[in-house]
């Protein structure tokens, strides 16, 4: 069924279609109409699942946690400063291994206070070990969610939905819903090898000491370093995991084919905008109107960031002239961290592309297409002499 | 000094609703200050995040707008490292009783001299009408369109419970009354809580059918009654006003103190 609704909505509609059955959350623009919405569909009965409205996003994570430890489809959604509240169980919940899924509407982070839309808050997460995806449109967050549960449960790792705060939360555009029959084949229910089951008696992540030592049934159990060795591998292997997942949502839904990367006329390109999020579709305007002058640009996106899909990125990039990576988050005191990760990926390429990094739009300040476009020709016209500091646009010191 | 020197006028228009009972509240409380002729410097205001939170934002003394929940934490600090000034902590229900309901509960426990105004509508009003601990049960928000199961706190036996040494509530339609509480509670030595009963018209009035701000206005008048008046007594499920709690105990900066100099004379003799 096509709809048009908000971004928020689309992912509401993505979790109710994927059946989660604990959700717990509390309320942060721009993520706050997503949540109300499932409290909503859950309380007219649409929608069969427990919707816990705890008391800050602390106790939000700690409740999807333990839920999923009990065997559930767990979820929860927040925006910057909740979600780094959080952040000590977004830690807990990738070494215990849990399928959570949870949407982040992106939010700057306080201080100073900014309801706007930046990166930062997910991007400095990047080394919890959560999968992070990055839609780009509506249709992407509402097949993302849907595809997210399945991921996560395959590869026992939670998962990161993320979509720009406001850009994309609460403007409306239409997309097509899929029909419940459709996704429930899609997608099994959770059935968990390992959860707490009073029939089973089991102990859950009990304290490691820094070598191995047996287990209960007297073998030899992983330690810490091999637990956390273990996910960094898994990790890997989940770009080709989600590229399988996603291979066979476009079988049976007719959408999807870019699941790690998303590129628009970057075939024939000398020069390639990288970006994450909306920015990539805004950018296709700039692209176009550089085309109709002769420059061949194209603009990529990148959809999954951790883990890094560098083979692909690198594949991508390393016949072009030059890369340039558009950021709305900054590691603080370096570079971009998208930036540096490029760089990184492309180190050991026998061809390489100059790379540029420009911030923008910090805390939602305004991103022109006049200001995209003097930056991108820039770029183009000397790719060699731009340094390696990072540049800001739309800046008024 | 006049109220209005009291306020940074250059933030204005504010963003409070037409008919919100915070601004009401950000009025009784500069009338008290000013009653007591405190200077703006003597003052620090922390605040969280919430419509309320935004007072922090329109006064003209020291002000930190801090993270949500985080108001009395914040002031704690403030507290302890510059125990002569008045630290004042203006909070929503949610602010203080949700996600900052554990540093309400241990700021009461230590009983350090700060003055703690929970302005409670029963709602989250900055994110869009949400239930909140206070809320209670049967009311309906956007996470309960269907009317709310959860008990909520009673923030002056919570208070009390936990240790403050001055409790009080009073309403947003009893201004006078609200003015002379907030002053003996800035002048009282300890943690002091007051809860003053705000409106949201937004919100949580409009969900719930009470009417516009007036009608609002006036259930504060009908629904609540003096401790100790005609009116309690002869309908006890009224919610009481006035002073519950206002002892003599310890205060936390003051007993450091205590410890800093006994440990100062151990090194010294
Ligand atoms: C960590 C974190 N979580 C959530 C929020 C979003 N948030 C801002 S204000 C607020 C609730 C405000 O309600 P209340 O404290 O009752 O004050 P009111 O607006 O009703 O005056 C919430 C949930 C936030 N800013 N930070
Ligand atoms: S939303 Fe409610 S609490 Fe916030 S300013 Fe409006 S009336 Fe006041």
């Amino acid at each position: 069924m096509h709809i048009i609704e908000s971004g928020n909505v689309a992912a509401a509609t993505g979790v109710k279609l994927s059946r989660a059955q604990v959700i717990a959350a509390y309320p942060i623009t721009p993520q706050t109409p997503l949540t109300e919405k499932l409290s909503e569909f859950v309380e007219s009965e649409e929608f069969d699942a427990q919707y816990i409205p705890v008391e800050s996003e602390h106790s939000a994570m700690a409740v999807c946690i333990a839920a999923s430890t009990a065997g559930a489809r767990a979820f929860t959604a927040t925006s910057a400063n909740g979600l780094l509240y959080m952040s000590e169980q977004l830690h807990w919940a990738v070494g215990a291994r849990l399928p959570l899924v949870m949407c982040v509407a992106n939010r700057g982070i306080g201080a100073p206070w900014t309801v706007w839309n930046d990166q930062q808050d997910t991007m400095s997460q990047r080394d919890a070990g959560w999968i992070q995806i990055y839609a780009n449109d509506h249709q992407q967050i509402i097949d993302s969610v849907i595809k997210a549960f399945l991921l996560a449960q395959t590869v026992s790792i939670p998962v990161m939905v993320c979509y720009d705060g406001y850009i994309l939360s609460h403007t409306y555009m239409p997309f097509e819903q899929p029909d419940q029959d459709q996704v429930d084949s899609f997608l099994p229910p959770f059935a968990p090898k390992n959860f707490l089951d009073p029939e089973n008696p089991g102990n859950f992540n009990p304290v490691t000491l820094p070598d191995v030592r047996p287990g209960v049934d007297g073998e030899i159990e992983p330690g810490y370093i091999e637990i956390r060795h273990n996910l960094h591998e898994d990790l890997r292997t989940t770009l080709d995991t989600y590229a399988a997942i996603d291979k066979e949502f476009e079988e049976q839904f007719g959408r999807g084919g870019n699941p790690l990367i998303e590129q628009y006329k970057c075939v024939d390109a000398d020069f390639v905008a990288v970006c994450i999020g909306s920015l990539s579709y805004q950018l296709r305007d700039v692209i176009d109107l550089m085309r109709d002058d002769g420059v061949k640009i194209g603009v990529m996106s990148v959809q999954m960031y951790r883990p890094f899909p560098d083979e692909v990125i690198v594949a991508a990039l390393a016949d072009k002239k030059c890369a340039i990576v558009l950021e709305k988050a900054l590691s603080y005191g370096n570079q971009g961290a998208l930036y540096g990760d490029i760089k990184s990926a492309l180190y050991n390429s026998d061809t390489k592309p100059h790379v540029h990094n420009y911030i923008l739009g910090l805390g939602g300040r305004e991103i022109k297409t006049q200001h995209l476009l003097d930056a991108l020709t820039e770029s183009c016209k000397s790719p060699e002499t731009i340094g390696d500091t990072p540049r800001w646009i739309g800046l008024k010191l | 000094m006049a109220v209005k020197d009291y306020l940074r006028q250059r933030f204005f228009p504010h963003m409070w609703c037409p008919g919100c009972g915070h601004g009401t509240i950000l009025n009784s409380l500069l009338r008290a200050i000013e009653e007591l002729e405190l200077e703006k410097k003597d003052i620090v205001m922390t605040s969280g995040i919430g419509c309320s939170a935004r007072i922090s934002g329109y006064v003209d003394f020291h002000s930190l707008h801090t993270m949500h929940g985080r108001a009395l934490a914040c002031a704690t600090g403030v507290k302890l490292s510059r125990p002569h000034l008045n630290v004042i902590v203006p909070m929503g229900d949610g602010d203080a009783l949700a996600i900052g309901g554990n540093h309400f509960i241990h700021a009461a426990r230590r009983n350090i001299d700060i003055t703690a105004i929970v302005m409670n509508n029963r709602i989250y009003g900055m994110t869009g009408g949400q239930f909140s601990p206070l809320s209670g049960v049967g009311i309906k928000a956007t996470t309960a369109p269907y009317t709310t199961i959860d008990n909520n706190f009673d923030v002056v036996e919570l208070a009390t419970a936990a240790g403050a040494s001055f409790v009080a509530r009073s309403t947003a339609y009893h201004v006078k009354e609200s003015t002379d509480i907030l002053k003996q509670a800035i002048q009282h030595k300890g943690f002091s809580v007051v809860e003053i009963l705000s409106q949201c018209p937004t919100h949580y009035g409009r969900k719930n059918k009470e009417g516009d701000a007036v009608s609002m206005l006036e259930l504060h008048k009908t629904n609540t009654a003096k401790i100790g008046s005609k009116a309690l007594e002869k309908n006890p499920v009224l919610t009481p006003r006035g002073i519950f709690v206002d002892t003599d105990k310890p205060e936390y900066c003051a007993e450091y103190e205590k410890v800093i100099a006994f440990a100062m004379k151990e090194k010294t003799s």
